[in-house]
């Protein structure tokens, strides 16, 4: 089993012209995930890479009974993209673009409220259920199917995780890239939680970093909730205060966010946290003993 | 992006927000011009992007114009030492020369985004003038909250109910609520992550000022702000990271002495930690991004040369995107043309794995091949001892 996506997501590509757009739509194509369109406005009626493209989501979700799109636009569109996928009854969208104004993401989750849309992301890899679909950009090969749950709010970190939980034969139900912007979508609680439902999730790596109180929250959630094993790790240990490390979201500021809290509410919570990257999939191997 | 405490003023001045009659002042006698024009007790106040500037002498009053030129002649071109510039300092190129104003009470105002709520939160405390995080931290319930309704803005009776809850007399309310007001739509409309009046002056005369003032704002919005994207003053920057930013790169320039270049934020930051886990300690952030070419590769491995610090260098490369083989190639042309004097790890994993290490083992130059982060990071601590 696996979370939000399986082999019957039906896929659009919102930015499917684009560069990143053709790429990743490809490449899911590739995967086995069940791409069924792609939205480009003013490219409405014409083929790309094989896939029909329409000028709005409303009308590729009625013609093609799409339930998910991912969204590959520049930073200065992508909140509309996401308002107009919520808007045409997408269930499940998934923005990768990074560098959306934060004001753009406060007045898009306002607008989401009322919608019965999930959003994961912005600024993230995507969602990938191992062996089913791929949503996203992280490299499909690194990954295997199985019963670990990954959620992560960075990119290239997750693939390490999952590259180190692969090696040692341990496959993943699904990986949740949430993103490093400081307004997201679907937070650690809502995949935690995800995951702490699904039967045959096992076990969850959970991989935060500095900045912002997620990952204390999920901690008291996971403490009040979750029976099963988590291991944890959050980077930037070494991070200067008051310096913007890359992600938008990933910043000591006003002595909050530092990597020491975090690990000590989760340890606090029961979660087996490493202090080196290195050690996540061991640490895994050894929870799941 | 940061700017000056004089720029944020001057924005929050367009939104009906009082500050104190103030000048810029680039030399000496400029400033004996502006006190002139004043015409009565001034306050020299450094400008440079980090606070605690009154503890480190960078904020004095001047009784006359001369003096307040003397004190101004001793404070530009100074090394103005706070508890946020670290040991270095930061040398001070003007300073802003402001009426003195007959203090009657110092409060604070300031607003950030709320990422747990999702929306902006306007704080207000009675207690202003001092360190504000350490109120924050011990006593929270000191400071008031009014969350903004984005697109809404900040309500009239938010702002009155700030305004009374810091304690006001009545015949100040009006005054604080329009200041507030103020102050929001400056917030939203410049795109700002943060907007600080610290302290929040009454004076004798019941009026309300910033008297002083900062502002921070999203990088991801600034296209949009090209106002605001002109006050960048590059003083204020590292020069590396001024050379960074140029070519799409992502470098922060840390104290020690192992440089590291990684793709991805997280994985950059954890490359880092490893480091440090090994008895090293980094010299730098650097994320070239998800999907960097062969360029913006040679230049990354060139800027983290420059810095005079390092001692060995690692490559820690998970290839998603970004491929392998690419990364490679930029890093064996990068260290033809410039020599490499120092030990370099390479650590490649994920797409295209096999050519990229091809590429490095022909190469012809000495890289140290590292298997996993663990490996990659102790080898590159042992290779500092050596070099």
């Amino acid at each position: 089993m696996s979370v939000l996506v399986d082999e019957n997501t039906r896929l659009i590509v919102q930015g499917i012209t684009g560069r990143e757009g053709t790429f990743h739509a490809v490449q899911a194509v590739k995967y086995g995930t069940r791409v069924v369109a792609g939205v480009t406005p003013g490219k409405g009626g014409t083929k790309h890479e094989g896939l029909d493209v329409f000028n709005t989501v409303e009308e590729a979700r009625r013609k093609t009974g799409a339930n998910a799109s991912v969204i590959f636009v520049p930073p200065q569109f992508a909140a509309d993209a996401i308002m107009e996928a919520a808007a045409a009854g997408i269930e499940l969208v998934v923005c990768i673009t990074e560098g959306i104004p934060t004001f753009d993401m406060i007045r898009t989750s306002a607008f989401l409220k009322d919608k019965k849309t999930r959003l994961i992301g912005p600024n993230c890899p995507g969602i990938i259920s191992p062996g089913k679909c791929k949503i996203g950009i992280m490299p499909g090969h690194i990954h295997l199917q199985g019963n670990v749950g990954v959620v992560s709010r960075s990119g290239t970190l997750t693939y390490e995780a999952v590259g180190q939980l692969t090696k040692r034969k341990i496959g993943q139900s699904t990986c949740i890239g949430i993103g490093g912007d400081p307004i997201i979508g679907t937070t650690f609680i809502d995949a935690i939680s995800l995951f702490n439902e699904d039967q045959d999730t096992y076990g969850i790596v959970m991989i935060g970093e500095i900045g912002g109180t997620a990952e204390e929250e999920a901690a008291a959630y996971i403490k009040a909730k979750v029976k099963k094993p988590v291991v944890g790790f959050i980077c930037g240990q070494t991070a200067p205060p008051g310096r913007r490390m890359g992600h938008a979201g990933a910043i000591v500021a006003g002595g909050k966010g530092t990597a020491v809290e975090k690990m000590a509410a989760m340890e606090a919570a029961g979660i087996r946290v490493v202090k080196s990257p290195a050690e996540i999939g061991d640490a895994m191997q050894e929870s799941l003993k | 992006m940061k700017i000056h405490e004089y720029q944020a003023k001057q924005i929050l001045a367009r939104y009906n927000v009082r500050i104190p009659r103030g000048e810029v002042a680039y030399t000496k006698e400029e400033a004996r011009d502006a006190a002139h024009r004043i015409g009565r007790t001034v306050v020299v106040k450094a400008q440079i992007h980090a606070g605690g500037r009154g503890k480190g002498g960078g904020v004095k009053v001047a009784k006359s114009a001369d003096e307040a030129a003397e004190i101004a002649g001793r404070m530009i071109g100074m090394n103005l030492v706070t508890a946020q510039t670290g040991p270095e300092g930061r040398r001070v190129q003007k300073v802003l020369i402001e009426e003195g104003l007959d203090i009657r009470q110092e409060l604070y105002l300031g607003i950030v985004i709320d990422r747990q709520v999702g929306k902006p939160v306007f704080m207000a405390s009675a207690s202003g003038g001092m360190d504000i995080e350490e109120v924050a931290s011990k006593h929270p319930e000191l400071i008031l909250k009014e969350y903004v309704e984005p697109g809404l803005g900040l309500q009239a009776f938010q702002g009155r109910r700030l305004a009374f809850g810091l304690g006001l007399a009545p015949e100040l309310i009006n005054d604080a609520v329009q200041f507030m007001m103020g102050l929001y739509r400056a917030f939203e409309d410049t795109d700002a992550s943060l907007a600080e009046i610290n302290p929040f002056l009454v004076t004798g005369d019941n009026k309300v000022y910033a008297l002083d003032a900062k502002m921070n704002f999203d990088d991801n919005a600034l296209y949009r702000h090209r106002d605001i994207k002109e006050l960048r003053d590059l003083n204020e920057e590292d020069p590396l990271e001024i050379e960074a930013s140029k070519f799409g790169l992502n470098y922060i320039k840390l104290d020690g002495n192992v440089a590291c270049m990684v793709n991805g934020a997280g994985l950059a930051m954890a490359t880092m930690d490893i480091i440090k886990l090994a008895g090293g300690s980094p010299a730098n952030f650097l994320d070239v991004g998800g999907g960097a070419s062969e360029e913006q590769v040679k230049n990354a491995f060139r800027i983290l040369l420059s810095d005079k610090h390092v001692k060995a260098v690692l490559i820690n490369i998970f290839g998603g995107i970004m491929r392998c083989d690419v990364v490679a190639s930029g890093v064996v042309e990068a260290a033809k043309a410039i020599g490499v004097q120092v030990p370099v790890v390479v650590r490649l994993e994920g797409t295209n794995v096999e050519q990229g290490q091809q590429i490095l083992r022909n190469s012809g130059l000495n890289f140290i091949v590292a298997d996993g982060m663990k490996d990659a990071a102790e080898k590159v601590v042992a290779a500092t001892g050596k070099a």
